[in-house]
């Protein structure tokens, strides 16, 4: 549900969230967090939150399904501007995945479509680099459509566009955020952390963590609530004082 | 056959003693000699060094099987000129089933004389016989010394019968027996009472069972090479039609026919090809690639469909050709117990479809390769073609989620020139690093690259806002392989 909130705050029921009011931000680092919309078969829109920046994909990486192969659908300008997907690099069952190098966001949003109507495949991913003319609500509602009625996961990931009206059902910003400390070399960059922002969906309350996901756990469940970067040492004085 | 073959390409001088080796397991063994080893004592069969010792002037070349199994494959598609039905015996005969066929040529005895004079023009020799049965013909063309035809049937026991039981094609152990127990000839197998035979050997390669084949009792069918044209399905038009939409609407009438040819034959499609014939002497092609073998009409019709009603009629199409250009064997396929195709063709066709619209370049799928340099690791290869296999042992380090196809060059600001990176500046911004990993040295791989090639330090990196690149250095200061170092960023953490 809207984040496993920790004892501080009442847990809440589902709401909308009204203009004005920020979104609330848990609390209680080190807690399992179930990832509103996870492996529901229904379209998120994910804003990447700079070009530069390829922590998305390993915040991703973790909600996409095993056992199907994913169609992967990169935008010609997407693989220039933050490189093309690295095999080795994505966990295990990514040998399976087939890799479209679109030319423009017509040919992937339609390649993206036709991939949903094709059941065998368990996600379906498509990048598209800044406010092209094709992607308008139209086209993700479309999408969203497809998603739910064949129960194919669709995640439309935004390289340097902006927030405009969209057909998604769960709308992220993500970007990397520190990571956590390396057991075995503390200068070392240790697990990836991320800081997700859920700024608009249906049946859930926009909110935001900063999360991290346990290595070999399983897809949806490995997600975990990180301290701000702020309080970091404050939390690990408090583990120490603690134990 | 094989001296002769080596005789037209070799072209020796004169009488040459030659013998054509092949290795076996105790050394060399001759295949085939020219005449003039053979009367010199060099016999085929024989070891090479029981040959040297008779004449020690002979020559030993190495036997080129393949190339005469080629070339008797390629005699088998010739042959066919005398009848369709055309069967490769062994290593070096064909068998051809003329039944019907002899008039063509003005008789049997025509027929042989004038294969033998084909033959006896390309330089090779033939022994050949015509029987009733495929076995006394054989048996006739490789003992019986002349050319032989068996005109009626009843005639075939008695044509036989001087033969040596080595005719009947059995095992040798067989044929040993056979002659240790005096019978020599067929002719003396036939004075034997059947029950006896029957008990003496087993039933695969029993005398009787020859004999029945070379006598008609029983039936040897000849498996006939033949070279199939590919599936294609024909539509003229009375009239030239200039609508586009004739194109797809061929479509409708093409695919059943060309469905029940593949059906039929038992193959899958993997290219289609649908052309188009214009009045004005032109022909507009539409084509269409499968992942998987297939021949299942909607699915070929979805791919075909957008290509085709974009070919252009210019004044108009008279005829529609569509032709399976690459097939490959399919048998019948069941449907998945929920009903529809199983997972893998559901995906073969979706690769099908976008390779089609998108280009076979633009879909791919990953493909590893036994390197350590990150880019040639994992490539990528057209999901349309079938996996190479490869030895590349799956990579344990960590790697990036995103590598950009190009490094790009940055300005790095280091405390050592050996050390850890401090800043870099790429696409002009400026990355503090806060964290680093490295270095992880991979060395260039010079049996591939020239030898200015140079070693990279990869590290692993985060700056300020917590975002991980994969950054190299290539070279070392001092390394005589160019100036300073220079650093990339190649790749993209998640």
């Amino acid at each position: 549900m809207a984040a496993g909130g920790g004892p501080a705050r009442p847990p809440g029921a589902p709401g909308r969230w009204r203009l004005g009011q920020s979104p609330p931000v848990p609390d209680g680092a080190g807690e399992p967090l179930a990832l509103p919309g996870a492996g529901v078969a229904t379209l998120s829109e994910l804003f990447a939150g700079n070009i530069r920046d390829g922590g998305w994909t390993g915040f991703l990486l973790p909600q996409l399904p095993t056992a199907k192969p994913w169609l992967w659908v990169q935008e010609r300008m997407a693989i220039l501007e933050s490189g093309r997907l690295y095999p080795p690099g994505l966990r295990t069952g990514a040998d399976q995945l087939i890799h479209v190098a679109a030319r423009d966001a017509r040919e992937a949003l339609w390649t993206m479509e036709e991939g949903l109507r094709c059941t065998s495949i368990g996600a379906v991913i498509g990048e598209i680099y800044g406010d092209p003319q094709a992607l308008d609500f139209t086209a993700t509602r479309r999408l969203a459509v497809a998603a739910e009625r064949h129960g194919v996961a669709a995640f439309l990931i935004r390289l340097g566009g902006h927030a405009n009206l969209s057909g998604a059902r769960l709308r992220w910003r993500v970007a990397s955020a520190a990571s956590l400390a390396n057991m075995l070399n503390a200068k070392a960059p240790g697990p990836s952390a991320w800081e997700a922002e859920l700024f608009r969906a249906r049946g859930h309350r926009p909110a935001r963590w900063t999360v991290s996901h346990e290595p070999g756990a399983g897809a949806q469940a490995g997600f975990r609530l990180v301290a701000a970067v702020g309080d970091r040492a404050l939390d690990e004085d408090r583990r120490t004082a603690r134990g | 056959m094989a001296i002769e073959r080596w005789t037209r390409i070799a072209a020796p001088q004169g009488d040459e003693r030659v013998a054509l080796t092949v290795e076996v397991q105790h050394g060399q063994r001759i295949h085939a000699v020219t005449a003039a080893a053979a009367l010199a004592g060099a016999r085929p069969g024989m070891p090479l060094t029981d040959a040297r010792a008779l004449d020690p002037g002979l020559t030993a070349i190495p036997a080129d099987l393949a190339g005469d199994a080629a070339l008797v494959r390629r005699l088998a598609r010739w042959a066919s000129r005398w009848s369709p039905a055309v069967e490769i015996d062994g290593a070096d005969g064909l068998r051809i089933d003329a039944t019907g066929a002899a008039h063509l040529f003005g008789g049997e005895e025509r027929l042989l004389a004038d294969i033998v004079d084909r033959f006896a023009a390309m330089g090779l020799t033939t022994r050949v016989a015509i029987a009733p049965t495929a076995l006394a013909a054989w048996a006739l063309a490789r003992f019986g010394g002349k050319p032989a035809i068996v005109a009626p049937k009843t005639r075939t026991a008695a044509m036989l019968a001087p033969l040596p039981v080595v005719a009947l094609g059995l095992p040798d152990d067989v044929t040993r027996v056979l002659e240790r127990l005096g019978l020599k000839t067929i002719g003396c197998l036939a004075g034997i009472e059947r029950r006896s035979l029957a008990r003496r050997f087993r039933e695969a390669d029993n005398p009787l069972d020859a004999i029945d084949r070379a006598l008609g009792r029983k039936a040897e069918p000849i498996t006939p090479l033949v070279h199939q044209s590919p599936p294609r399905a024909v539509l003229r038009l009375a009239e030239p039609v200039a609508d586009p939409s004739a194109a797809p609407q061929s479509l409708d009438l093409l695919l059943p026919d060309l469905v029940r040819q593949l059906e039929k034959r038992r193959l899958g499609v993997r290219r289609l090809v649908l052309a188009g014939y214009r009045v004005d002497g032109e022909v507009a092609v539409a084509l269409a690639a499968c992942a998987l073998p297939t021949r299942e009409p909607k699915h070929l019709k979805r791919l075909l469909i957008d290509k085709a009603g974009s070919l252009d009629p210019g004044f108009g199409f008279d005829g529609f050709v569509l032709e399976a250009e690459w097939c490959e064997p399919l048998g019948a396929m069941q449907d998945g117990l929920a009903g529809g195709p199983p997972p893998e063709i559901e995906v073969a066709r979706l690769v099908d479809r976008l390779s089609t619209k998108l280009g076979p370049d633009a879909v791919t799928r990953p493909q590893s390769c036994a390197s350590h340099l990150p880019e040639r690791a994992s490539g990528w290869r057209r999901a349309l073609d079938k996996e190479t296999p490869s030895q590349a042992r799956p990579i344990t380090a960590l790697r990036p989620q995103r590598l950009l196809d190009r490094p790009e060059a940055i300005d790095v600001i280091y405390a050592t020139p050996a050390g850890l990176p401090r800043r870099f500046v790429w696409r002009r911004g400026v990355h503090d690093v806060l964290r680093a990993e490295g270095p992880e040295r991979i060395a260039p791989e010079w049996w591939r690259e020239r030898s200015t090639a140079r070693l990279r330090d990869y590290y692993r990196v985060e700056d300020g806002q917590g975002r991980r690149y994969w950054i190299y250095r290539e070279g070392l200061h001092g390394d005589g392989r160019g100036g300073d170092p220079v650093w990339y960023l190649h790749g993209l953490f998640g």
